[in-house]
């Protein structure tokens, strides 16, 4: 067994939340600049150039890329060969969110419940999923993920007779739903097949991945490009004010899943898709 | 080219803008989201005298990140405007002038806004540090323990904002989508 200090864990943590939160990881920067480049209409150009400008800004390390500096959410991917010493893994990577949020000048946005809505005023807890995986490494992500397109995703619970154009409808029927409101250009992570609550993570995990790869699984890379192509054509635009770049990528995760069904979830992110590893 | 606009920001400017505009706002603006238009509402319903008068003002939807020492404020983009659309009604009726967020807004918000001669601009969402870099100041009036949506006076220059719904109803949503797919077509 190879052992991991949760004061590694919580030092990891907290220098994953402010480099996320300043620093836009490069494929969704380059990724901006080649949209920007390929834009013809004049006032999403001005649109994307701001967007582009800000990112400079942030990248000064004074202020975050967003106000909305998110929910913590966190992927550990644990390998089976470790073992954690001094204290709790989760409570070490709640302490690297208050630390990360409060030094890093980051906006406390959780509320300790849903109904009661009492700020908990250190953006804990952290929204933690756990993987356990062969070898003797610990490698954690932070993605801080902004309220505003996380409140536009939806699922779906489809038939197995709706098939690949049912999915391909709901996907878009979400963003243009959406409209302006997720801050376009956005970044649409999907989920296809599992259970009702795998889905949805599904979805969010494929946001991490980066915009540079495409699903491994050729029907899949051809279906990310065919939504792609189909949500930049829908006209919204940057900020929903008229355009081609409504989105920045599709990114497709799939598992399998029941006779019965064809779950399909869209958690949509905004052009702020920020995430930040470490290995330990 | 953009228009200058101040504040104490009148019906007659009010009514002046039109969807599309582009203007650099000055002048001094306070911040709301959904707790503070909450506690708001509630105070109008009271009757009790609101912690800033909302005639000829202007609300931006905001809850920015902490201020860093000798910074007045944090990173500070709009938030989306639809969650204030319960209460925007009650504000407008009480002459506030200009909203300032992102997104859709209802349909009863726009039949206040033409009632009573109101504007809705949008800054540009995801923007936070290019904004909070252009607020000079920033001081908590009221609801301290909100924390980030706590209510706060701002004074801004020159803030770069796009009339999206304009005091006819004439929606840039609308407007700048079909002129885009249009373009395609010429």
């Amino acid at each position: 067994m190879r052992e991991i200090s949760t004061i590694a864990v919580t030092q990891a943590v907290r220098d994953a939340c402010i480099e996320a939160n300043y620093h836009l990881p490069a494929d969704v920067a380059e990724c901006i600049g080649r949209c920007r480049r390929q834009e013809p209409f004049a006032v999403a150009q001005d649109i994307l150039d701001n967007i582009q400008k800000n990112i400079e800004v942030a990248a000064e390390g004074v202020y975050p890329l967003c106000q909305d500096t998110g929910f913590a959410a966190v992927f550990l991917e644990l390998g089976q060969e470790v073992h954690i010493t001094g204290g709790s893994l989760y409570d070490a990577v709640n302490e690297g969110v208050r630390q990360g949020y409060t030094e890093g000048y980051l906006r406390k946005s959780i509320l300790n419940d849903p109904l009661r809505r009492v700020n908990t005023k250190d953006n804990t807890p952290a929204f933690i999923t756990t993987t356990i995986v062969p070898g003797d490494k610990l490698r954690l992500t932070v993605a801080p993920k902004g309220g505003g397109s996380e409140n536009m995703s939806r699922l779906a619970m489809l038939k197995p007779s709706d098939g690949v154009e049912g999915v391909k409808q709901f996907v878009l029927e979400t963003v243009e739903k959406a409209g302006p409101n997720p801050c376009p250009p956005i970044v649409v992570g999907v989920g296809v097949g599992g259970t009702f609550d795998q889905v949805a993570l599904a979805a969010k995990r494929a946001l991490l991945r980066s915009l540079d790869e495409p699903n491994p699984d050729p029907l899949y890379a051809q279906l990310e490009q065919e939504l792609l192509e189909k949500i930049n054509a829908l006209g919204i635009g940057p900020q929903g004010f008229g355009g081609r770049t409504t989105a920045l990528g599709v990114l497709i995760e799939q598992l399998p899943c029941h006779i019965t069904g064809l779950p399909v979830a869209v958690n949509i992110s905004c052009h702020v898709t920020r995430h930040a590893s470490r290995q330990l | 080219m953009a228009i200058q606009i101040q504040t104490p920001f009148t019906e007659q400017a009010a009514r002046s803008l039109r969807a599309g505009d582009r203007v650099l706002l000055s002048g001094t603006i306070y911040t709301a989201r959904d707790a503070a238009h909450k506690r708001l509402c509630e105070m109008v319903a009271r009757g009790e005298k609101l912690p800033f008068d909302p005639m000829d003002g202007i609300v931006y939807y905001v809850g920015p990140a902490p201020a860093r020492p000798g910074r007045p404020i944090g990173s500070a983009g709009p938030t989306t405007s639809y969650r204030m659309d319960a209460y925007a009604p009650t504000l407008i009726g009480l002459g506030l002038r200009g909203m300032i967020g992102k997104g859709y807004r209802s349909s009863q918000v726009v039949d206040a806004m033409r009632q009573y001669g109101g504007v809705y601009f949008a800054a540009i969402g995801g923007a936070g540090a290019l904004i909070g870099r252009s607020i000079k100041a920033a001081e908590v009036i009221a609801f301290e323990d909100l924390g980030p949506e706590a209510l706060r006076r701002l004074q801004v220059e020159d803030f770069p904002l796009t009339v999206v719904i304009d005091s006819e109803g004439n929606d840039l949503y609308q407007i700048g989508r079909r002129e885009y797919l249009e373009s395609l077509n010429r």
